[in-house]
Parts: structure tokens; sequence; C-alpha cells
């Protein structure tokens, strides 16, 4: 490695690998991508199924969404992944909900819903 | 865990939190995803695939006339040579930005980006104003963004798809001449390589 370049491609001073900015802007949005990203690797679907439902999913909020909705790719991203997964029958109609709801209700110390850590715990590890 | 239909129907639509944590405890349940093997999707793009991969790509094509041509000529196979595979990195294809010409990278439809060598597209990029206006009025979003073209300068906006993700070749910046591929990697953007900025010689 030489010593006179501006900065050290693989030092501490490195240029910035992750774009300058964060990749993930909730911990949410990376579980949401590992998990497209990880079934596509296992085999789960083709990435041309999940795109073209991304596409749509991007399509029909751009035609309409409710007033004051603000634009959230990884929401779309995630809307897209249940779609996938609710056509080739993965998951039935309503069951991510229903689950989402009881994970709601959990008490307050396990509602990581305020959270910004969810990193330690939860989300599904260990199961 | 067990919630009733009525309850379902009635409550509101739960944050994207909840339900991507309801989806990734289902999908475990039945064997489909491995949480551990998603955080090691997950921190390899947050923190090894980034745009320094496209940085040394352009880096070696500045400085390797015959890997320049291979490059401009068949880009998925050209950055393969260097290891940068996987995910959206099919069907790159590279195009050289010159001082008449500037190329200018979007997805209309959704956020088809060459992740091997970017890594994750930037929240702009995926942002419903970029990708709509950049086609219409690509001058005046690039000067937005601190890019001013000359209006000699030729824009050519490149709409990628599951077919075609570009990648640009940035123009290597006058004053550059003496530094070796490893002293440039530095000086190369993401923006640069996405077309919305030039590669600055060192001040």
């Amino acid at each position: 490695m030489t010593t006179t370049a501006p900065l050290a491609i693989d030092g501490p001073a490195a240029p910035p690998r992750s774009n300058g900015e964060l990749v993930f802007a909730e911990p949410w949005e990376g579980r949401a991508f590992g998990m497209a990203v990880s079934l596509h690797d296992a085999g789960a679907f083709a990435w041309e199924r999940f795109q073209a439902a991304l596409i749509r999913r991007i399509a029909a909020w751009e035609a309409g969404h409710p007033e004051g909705e603000c634009w959230s790719y990884y929401t779309q991203w995630l809307a897209a992944l249940e779609d996938v997964l609710t056509a080739d029958g993965t998951v039935a109609e309503g069951e991510v909900a229903a689950r989402a709801h009881a994970l709601a209700e959990r008490p307050a110390g396990y509602d990581h819903e305020d959270h910004d850590d969810h990193a330690g715990h939860g989300h599904g590890h260990g199961h | 865990m067990t919630t009733s239909g009525s309850d379902v129907e009635t409550a509101p639509r739960p944050s994207p939190s909840l339900r991507t944590e309801a989806l990734e405890q289902l999908l475990t349940e039945r064997g489909l995803v491995d949480p551990s093997v998603m955080d090691k999707f997950i921190a390899n793009y947050e923190t090894n695939v980034g745009p320094l991969n496209g940085a040394k790509v352009v880096a070696k094509a500045w400085t390797d006339p015959e890997y320049r041509k291979r490059l401009l000529d068949e880009g998925t196979s050209a950055i393969k040579e260097l290891g940068f595979a996987g995910p959206q990195g099919e069907h790159i294809v590279v195009v050289e930005n010159t001082p008449t010409l500037h190329n200018v990278t979007v997805c209309t439809l959704c956020s088809c980006y060459p992740w091997p060598v970017l890594g994750l597209p930037p929240s702009w990029y995926k942002d419903p104003a970029y990708r709509a206006r950049v086609v219409r009025e690509p001058r005046a979003v690039l000067a937005e963004m601190g890019l001013d073209l000359a209006d000699d300068v030729e824009i050519v906006v490149r709409d990628s798809s599951s077919e075609v993700r570009w990648l640009v070749l940035p123009e290597r910046p006058a004053g550059t001449e003496d530094l070796t591929e490893e002293e440039l990697v530095p000086l190369i953007t993401r923006d640069a390589l996405v077309g919305v900025a030039k590669v600055q010689a060192p001040a």
C-alpha cells in the first residue's frame, strides 16, 4: 500500500463504504432487506418476481396514497415481499397483520417500537 | 399469541417495524429464513459492499487501457474480474463520460442499482422526485445537486431496469496524471459513479 495516497483505501481513514450515509435509516429496514435477499438466495423466489411486485407497490403509492403519508422506500419493499409470499402461499392472507398485532400487545418492556437498540434482542432471533 | 379476526379487522394497520418482525418470526418458524444468515447479508451490505468497489473498477480503467476496453465492452464480466459479483450485479453496462457527453443514471420504476459495485442506493436515488424529475429536467436536477454542466454538454439519462444496470465511468480529472491506481481510488465518489457529480482532483 502506498504511503502517499491522500486516503488509505483499507485503513482507518478509508473513504466511506456505506455511501456516506446510513444504508438503513431504521433497524427494521435492514431486516426487511435481509429477509428478501436471504429468501432469494435460498431459492424461495426469482428476483424478477420480487422486483415486479416492488414496481407495482411503488407505482401504486405514487398514483395515490393517504394524505400526509411520507414516502418510505422500505415500506414498499416490505409490502412487495408480503405480496410475493402471500401469492405463493408461504404466508396466509392476514397472517402477518395478526402476528404484528399480537406483537404490539406485548408488555411495554418487550415492545421495542420506541427503542432504537433493536439489534441486541428480539426480532425473531432464537425461535 | 392469538388474535381474533375481528380485532385485526378493526385495528389500525401495524407499523412496518412490527410487520417486519412478525414476518421474520413466521418465516423463521417455518425454517425459511435463518436470522443469523440474514444478519450476515445485512452486515455485508452495511459495511463491506459499497462504492469503494466501483471506485476500484474506475481507477483500474483509468490506468489500464486494456481493462478500460473490456469494461466498456462487457461491464459485468470485467467487474467480475475484480471479484465483484452478486445480486443486482448482472447486466451492468458501463458508459463513459466525456467533456461533451454526460451520463446520469436513474431507475424510474423502482430502484435498480448495481449493488456489487456501489452498495445499496442512497435515499435520494429511490425518491419519487429524483426518479421522475431527472428524466424530465436532468440539467436542473444536476445543478440542484451541485453539478453545473455547460449548455453544450449533452446529457444522457440512463434508465436502469432488470435488463440493464448502468454504471458511469467518470472523466479522469486534470492534474491526476501522476497519481497511481491506488492513489486515484479515494478520489472517486459514489455520486460520480451514478453521474450526479464529477471526480475532483485533490486540492
